[in-house]
């Protein structure tokens, strides 16, 4: 990938790369190289359509929650999640993109979204194994963010990360629960964990040696630690989580390093991980078959809200 | 900021006050027909924890704004004037509360 554009003299990238590293943060009206502009309106949207996509596996739990206190707490999850779409939609916007035209490419299937979200969520347990390790997944990634140099971008992930650490406990204190009960619930848990552990740790994205952005993401600091930094850190904290409960993570190479203090874990499929990202997992169709429904769906509340803001106005124009 | 040429409408930029006797601040944005659903929506979007006990919801397009081109020269006119401050001043030794 080339960082100079035509259009940005070295002059221009030379004072935009002297404010990143006097730890300057750009905002929207600022001069920023054409690149960066594109790899945040690249990012930012595959991250909110990653939070409204994300909406659909739990959703799916909704009307079976085992309990009332169970069912609140996820309608409040799911509309967290909504909201960190809608953060998002703004921040891609400040950028000068549109959000339709956003959406329009993710309902085409042109845009890309967490390939975590095509795998499906085949019972009560996953509800709780989504919460610990995909929103704890990325909540390592978003922490990170926290700190990117685009101001827009960093206020609405630190406005996401404060709600984010109810999502993981939520998801925990459910599975712990479960692991308190029965055999068969035990076994739910472990079920769920076998599915979700590979396809999460795949969530921090490919090796940093086949992440061709990376490099350039981190001198503007964009990105402020690599793909496998983020994934080990996230490791690193999972594998004690997992023990409190007595749950197996699926990875028989699980070992840590004392020189290191790393957890060494067994290697990634990655042709799996591709496959996902390129509309082969199993739920790809059915998400955004699901997604075009509801925005669909939705079109007349939005044709009401606009015919009534019409008329109002004439009203108020009147008097 | 355009009305996108779709049915979300417009932009209105949200500004919630934490508390009362606090200042409003800047939260985000919303898009929304009108006014009455644009104070709705920032009120799902932007504080369904609490953070607010008062919105304001302004259309962005009436959002003046310096611009950073301009800012050093925009700003110079308070940079050289540190008698502005009460730390400029010197004062006898010994004396208090001033
Ligand atoms: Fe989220
Ligand atoms: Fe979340």
């Amino acid at each position: 990938m080339t960082v100079v554009n035509d259009s940005d003299t070295p002059e221009q990238l030379e004072a935009f790369q002297a404010r990143i590293d006097a730890g300057e943060t750009i905002e929207p009206k600022d001069w920023m190289p054409a690149q960066y502009r594109k790899q945040l309106v690249r990012m930012i949207s595959q991250h909110a359509h990653s939070e409204i996509v994300g909406m659909l596996p739990e959703g799916n739990w909704l009307t079976r929650a085992p309990s009332l206190r169970r069912k609140k707490i996820l309608l409040a999850k799911i509309q967290d999640e909504g909201g960190h779409g809608l953060y998002l939609y703004c921040a891609a916007e400040t950028l000068g993109v549109d959000r339709t035209e956003l959406i329009d490419q993710l309902h085409a299937g042109k845009a890309k979204y967490s390939q975590i979200f095509n795998y499906p969520s085949l019972n009560w347990a996953d509800i709780g194994v989504i919460g610990w390790l995909v929103d704890g997944a990325a909540i390592v990634n978003q922490t990170m963010l926290a700190k990117t140099s685009y101001g827009p971008y960093s206020r609405a992930m630190i406005r996401i990360c404060k709600e984010e650490n109810f999502h993981k406990k939520q998801g925990y204190e459910l599975l712990a629960q479960m692991m308190e009960g029965t055999k068969d619930q035990q076994a739910m848990v472990q079920d769920a964990v076998n599915r979700w552990w590979w396809p999460s740790l795949m969530m921090f994205g490919p090796s940093d040696k086949d992440s061709p952005n990376s490099k350039v993401l981190l001198k503007w600091k964009v990105k402020r630690k690599t793909n496998d930094e983020l994934r080990q850190r996230f490791i690193n904290m999972t594998v004690p989580q997992a023990n409190a409960i007595g749950v197996k993570l699926p990875d028989p190479d699980l070992q840590f390093d004392e020189k290191t203090k790393n957890w060494n874990f067994g290697e990634i499929n990655w042709d799996e991980f591709w496959a996902v990202v390129k509309g082969h997992g199993p739920c790809n169709v059915e998400r955004l078959e699901a997604r075009r429904a509801a925005h669909d769906e939705g079109r007349w509340v939005r044709e009401a809200a606009e015919a009534y803001a019409e008329k109002h106005s004439g009203i108020k124009k009147a008097a | 900021m355009s009305t996108n040429g779709s049915s979300q409408g417009p932009l209105w930029e949200v500004f919630t006050q934490e508390k009362s006797g606090a200042p409003h601040e800047h939260a985000g944005s919303v898009h929304a027909p009108d006014a009455e659903l644009a104070l709705q929506n920032a009120r799902d979007v932007y504080s369904r924890r609490n953070e607010a006990c008062s919105i304001w919801v302004v259309p962005s397009e009436f959002i003046t704004a310096t611009a950073p081109a301009d800012q050093d020269a925009f700003f110079d006119p308070s940079n050289d004037k540190i008698y502005r401050f009460p730390q400029h001043y010197s004062t006898p030794r010994g004396v208090k509360d001033l």
